[in-house]
């Protein structure tokens, strides 16, 4: 099997594509880059071979390292991932010096690239290692640098060659964001240097008429200056003066992959280039040997990866969704709606009245119309994803439904009601969905004929940006429809993670403990400021404070109560609650009441901190330290999950993972609360849990398979690593 | 031990350390050269007279790169074997040079020094040295590096000090220092700067704003605010480092916050020994000195822990203190300073700091000592201290005893 395929043809042009064999897309693995370099070593000492050009043999050209081949380059520890690196810098490097004298710069046979579509991570640091780039214009193609989203950056010579080609400031939302652009951006802003209508034919025209003085990069040339600046340069100081202290901001710290990349810029641009690339390589070992890379991309890339692939998907046939009904068009199911017709499936909203289903509906018209004025759609699209739902009141339009979503109030007796009026009219073998973020879905199922066709799906608002779907099993939900839930999550392009029934499920579990927390702090006495620093400073988006503004309060009492009735005296929240009914009779709801625990502007922006929480919880002198609190408020979420996990609600700590960074942003760079505890290693998190159950309250008790695990030394990804159970 | 002893302070005239400002034509070697003339000529110093020049200055590029101290004793009258050393401790340069003399002289190592600095903020700006502590992310990012201002107006939400609080000291500042130059207090002190002609360029602390009003301070806008929430938002790595603030507030500006300037100071430091062999009466002992680190994103609290240091060091308490001269980086650092100590305002920079005067970085330290001296005599008292904050994370005092 080859990745790369060479051709020369008469006019001593040699077309080097890349068309790695059973996938859809090119990703370069170890063997597929010695194969690169061979064709390369190949052409450059063909006398017969003038030019060559790289291109792709699929739609789009790459889609980056595999990562798989990156998460086990470490194995062999540091010097074995930067002698690896260094390789690739070596076949990069001799395809932009392409046997050129070192000295005159002559003599060198020009190599282009041409990007049918998509170039991201090496996908895009190869091209930028030739001597000129043409992309098709593919509105559609994404060309970038997203690694830094996975927790590493651009270590194939992306980092040095962007940051020397743009300057640090221009380079630095596509390297520290992983900013990605169409061509024509792409163009614009200098990562590619053409946009054309047939890539390969222009990129030949071009190596055949290529000058040497067309194959020298900028900084391969005498008297090469730094766009913007190097460090010590007067403008550039203040440029790197300034980057430290935004990515500090904007990261508030904790991305070991941030700072590496801003110290291998910082570095590497006061050597020559070669010297550069050495450092790159250092800084990217330094990064990959960490263990928050590792768990990213376990989580974020991996893990993720396979679970919408279908690795907890019952074995059945495809049960793709044509035509989707779904009960009750709010706020949710308006966005359910959209996030169909979006998929190419047809769409029945139903809600009691025709207004609301028309509004409902008008959601998806406000969510194409803002997405034509971005240019990212058309008034064509548009009609074509409008024309697919069908507002009405009548629940005969459910006929030929093989899915139906309900997401009506969170009441049993409604729910119960719309189930029946369905079930009256789908087919036999439908499936029948309840998006509910706390009701029990066995108690619900008891309103359905057909319980075994019956399960939860909960969104997370809003659905059209919220990633994760959490599929809920009941008693008696079968197989088939897990199975029909996970090729409805497939199909619109979200990540799916399924648990069994218990109360609040996984999600809603362990972020209640969270705002809880915060809730709990305040009412001790803890200045409300450290709390949600504490939080974001471990990397939660979101302090406690804020996310229960976001989602409001008023719900954080309606749940407390419904709670509080189910648990009666074990009930433990009773000091949150004093806090949260307080507000609440404040009049003070969060975010859509323009009150909370954070004030509020005209504007409805968020200022600081409400200080009338002080007057009613006067902070106390003695404030704790910054790391009890962040122990306090990451734990308390943490063993939650753990507890789901050993209780059975949740099968696969990849899905623990997963769904914890995408359904409530628990810190990225943990790679989820199971790889966190991974990395503070069991016996130590035991420890901290017996300090904290001390102090805190039963809550911070070590689960018993957590104890064990420190007991035996073990990991959770050692012990449970690929999907295998807890039991 | 031996006893270190100042035997003359000289300093010249602050100019403003700008393009328009007097001694912005003066080069810093011909500012070092003639002040080590004066304090040649004012002492007598003949031949191989001291065993080093040790000479304070933070930015050492440039004209004051390659070590400006050697090329200043060539420039100057000085004997040839007198060697030179270039010293960089921040805005304790001047300081540290002076300590580093006493110190030496206390040790046995040589009996006289002349000890001092400068900086010719016009000619070589701040910052222009570069600094790895701003611009690497090795330590900008993992020490949660904040510029001075930023720190200064930390300091003032830290310690809950107000913008009204601050003007005031700044006007304060320059009262003391207009009634200071009325009441000629500078005079024993001040070198005039001439030129190779013996014409005088500058004989007067020109940066100084004598009648400076609250209401004129009030239209000043806040000189760290925008960097702080704005771009590139320092504030933001500010509450990194202290999570319990909320926010930053912004109290600093050009008014209250010390003067850019040019100019240069030396001190005469020797044994007894030293004093006989010229015909020398000491006018202080240089009790103690010390220095500290301390938290570098605050950075200007330093004056605090160093005085606590070199008063357990020499055993001695804040009421043995007669006059103190803490140097006016910002005003919060200086307000931070009676607070801590609960000193009387009074006893504080007497005759004015650099809020009024200006800060010549590497020539600061010794300015101050120099000024206690004189005001110590002045007022007939005994013991001062000067300290300074210092960039970084540091500081450093300096206690005197007049003989």
């Amino acid at each position: 099997m080859t990745d790369f395929i060479m051709k020369k043809d008469a006019d001593g042009v040699a077309v080097i594509t890349w068309d790695v064999p059973g996938k859809s897309m090119n990703v370069l693995s170890l063997e597929g880059a010695a194969e690169l370099d061979a064709l390369i070593d190949d052409a450059l000492s063909d006398e017969a071979v003038k030019g060559i050009v790289i291109t792709s043999g699929k739609k789009d050209f790459a889609a980056g390292m595999d990562l798989n081949v990156i998460a086990q380059m470490k194995g062999g520890g540091a010097q074995q991932v930067f002698d690896g690196i260094m390789t690739l810098h070596h076949a990069l490097r001799k395809i932009e010096r392409a046997g050129m004298d070192p000295k005159t710069l002559k003599g060198g046979k020009p190599v282009a690239a041409a990007l049918p579509g998509t170039a991201l991570g090496i996908g895009l640091e190869l091209p930028l290692a030739t001597h000129r780039i043409f992309a098709a214009d593919n509105p559609k193609a994404k060309i970038g640098l997203p690694e830094i989203m996975v927790g590493i950056f651009p270590g194939g010579g992306g980092t040095i060659r962007l940051s020397r080609k743009l300057g640090a400031m221009a380079a630095a939302p596509y390297l520290l964001e992983g900013k990605l652009s169409d061509p024509k951006k792409a163009k614009a802003a200098g990562l590619i240097d053409e946009v054309v209508a047939d890539p390969v034919a222009a990129a030949r025209e071009w190596v055949l008429n290529a000058k040497d003085a067309d194959l020298v990069k900028p900084w391969d040339q005498k008297g090469y200056k730094m766009p913007g600046g190097e460090p010590y340069h007067p403008a550039g100081f203040m440029t790197f003066v300034g980057a430290s202290a935004m990515v500090n901001g904007r990261t508030m710290g904790v991305y070991p992959a941030a700072k590496a990349l801003l110290s291998a810029v910082y570095e590497g641009a006061q050597v020559p280039f070669d010297t550069a690339l050495r450092i790159e390589a250092r800084w990217f070992t330094n990064v990959l040997m960490n263990p928050s890379s590792t768990a990213m991309i376990r989580s974020l890339f991996i893990n993720k990866e396979a679970l919408e692939k279908g690795a907890n998907r019952p074995e059945a046939p495809d049960r793709s969704v044509k035509k989707v009904g779904i009960l009750g068009a709010g706020m949710m199911g308006a966005g359910i709606a959209y996030v169909s017709a979006m998929a190419g499936i047809q769409v029945v909203l139903i809600d009691a009245k025709q207004e609301a289903a028309d509004k409902g509906k008008t959601y998806s018209e406000g969510l194409l119309d803002k997405a034509i004025s971005r240019k990212k759609s058309t008034e064509e699209k548009k009609a074509e994803v409008l024309g697919r739902i069908t507002a009405t009141t009548d629940y005969a339009a459910l006929e030929g439904c093989d899915l139906i979503v309900e997401a009506v109030f969170e009441d049993p007796a409604i729910k119960a009601e719309v189930t029946k009026r369905a079930e009256a009219v789908i087919p036999q073998d439908a499936i029948f969905a309840t998006n509910t973020s706390t009701l029990p879905i066995s108690d619900l199922a008891k309103a359905s004929a057909r319980p075994e066709q019956f399960i939860g799906i909960h969104f997370f608002s809003p659905v059209d940006k919220m990633m994760l779907v959490e599929i809920i099993k009941g008693q008696q939900t079968s197989p088939r429809a897990v199975a029909k839930a996970l090729d409805f999550v497939r199909q619109i392009r979200k990540t799916p993670i399924v648990v069994n029934d218990a109360r609040f499920f996984y999600a809603n579990r362990c972020i209640i403990p969270y705002i809880n927390e915060g809730i709990r702090l305040v009412a001790e006495g803890v200045s409300p400021v450290l709390v949600e620093n504490a939080a974001k400073m471990m990397g939660m988006p979101l302090g406690p404070l804020q996310l229960v503004d976001e989602t409001s309060i008023d719900l954080g009492v309606k749940i407390a109560k419904a709670t509080r009735t189910a648990m009666g005296d074990a009930y433990p929240d009773g000091n949150v609650d004093e806090v949260l009914f307080w507000m609440a009779d404040q009049g003070r709801l969060g975010r859509k009441s323009n009150a909370g625990f954070y004030a509020y502007g005209d504007d409805g922006k968020r200022q600081g901190l409400w200080d009338g929480l002080a007057a009613r919880y006067p902070q106390s002198d003695d404030q704790p330290d910054l790391t009890t609190v962040q122990h306090r408020l990451m734990f308390v979420q943490t063993l939650e999950a753990v507890r789901a996990f050993e209780q059975g609600v949740l099968e696969d700590i990849r899905e623990g993972d997963v769904g914890a960074i995408l359904g409530w942003g628990f810190a990225p760079w943990t790679g989820g609360p199971f790889a966190w505890l991974d990395m503070l290693g069991a016996a130590r998190a035991v420890e901290i849990c017996d300090r904290l159950s001390a102090e805190h309250g039963e809550r911070f008790a070590a689960p018993q398979m957590l104890r064990d695990m420190a007991e035996s030394g073990q990991s959770f990804y050692d012990r449970f690593g690929a999907g295998k159970k807890a039991a | 031990m031996t006893d270190a002893f100042i035997y003359d302070a000289a300093r010249t005239p602050r100019g403003k350390g700008r393009s328009d400002g007097s001694l912005h034509e003066v080069t810093s070697l011909a500012l070092s050269a003639r002040l080590l003339n004066a304090v040649k000529d004012r002492n007598g110093l003949e031949g191989n007279a001291v065993e080093d020049v040790i000479w304070g200055n933070v930015t050492q590029v440039k004209e004051q790169g390659g070590c400006l101290a050697r090329s200043a004793v060539l420039a100057s009258d000085l004997d040839e074997r007198i060697p030179g050393l270039s010293i960089n401790r921040f805005c304790a340069s001047g300081m540290e040079a002076v300590n580093l003399a006493a110190n030496q002289v206390k040790a046995g190592a040589g009996s006289g020094y002349i000890a001092g600095g400068v900086e010719m903020m016009s000619r070589v700006p701040m910052g222009s040295d570069g600094a790895a502590i701003a611009v690497d992310p090795t330590v900008a990012m993992n020490q949660y590096f904040v510029p001075q201002g930023i720190s200064a107006d930390i300091i003032a939400t830290e310690y809950g000090f107000t913008r009204e609080e601050a003007d005031k000291l700044a006007v304060e500042s320059q009262n003391r220092a207009a009634r200071a130059w009325q009441e000629g207090r500078f005079a024993r002190s001040i070198v005039p700067v001439k030129d190779q002609n013996g014409l005088t360029i500058l004989d007067h602390d020109e940066y100084m704003r004598p009648g400076t009003t609250m209401e004129d301070l009030a239209k000043l806008k806040p000189a760290f605010k925008d960097m702080g929430e704005v771009m590139p938002g320092f504030d933001k790595v500010a509450m990194l480092k202290y999570p319990h603030l909320d926010r930053i507030e912004h109290i600093h500006h050009a008014g209250n916050s010390s003067g850019i300037v040019d100019g240069a100071a030396a001190m005469l430091i020797g044994n007894e020994e030293f004093g006989k062999a010229h015909g020398l009466k000491p006018r202080a002992r240089i009790r103690a000195t010390a220095k500290i680190g301390t938290d570098p994103t605050i950075m200007l609290t330093g004056p605090v822990p160093v005085t606590e240091k070199i008063l357990a060091d020499s055993g001695m308490s804040i009421g043995d203190i007669d006059l103190f001269e803490v140097n006016e980086a910002f005003a919060a650092v200086v307000l931070r300073f009676m607070q801590a100590f609960q000193v009387d305002p009074g006893k504080v920079n007497v005759n004015g700091g650099a809020m009024a005067l200006g800060h010549p970085l590497g020539a600061t330290g010794a300015i101050i000592i120099g000024t206690l001296l004189d005001e110590l005599e002045r007022q007939d008292k005994t013991v001062g201290l000067a300290t300074l904050c210092i960039a970084s994370g540091m500081g450093a005092a300096t206690i005197i005893e007049r003989v």
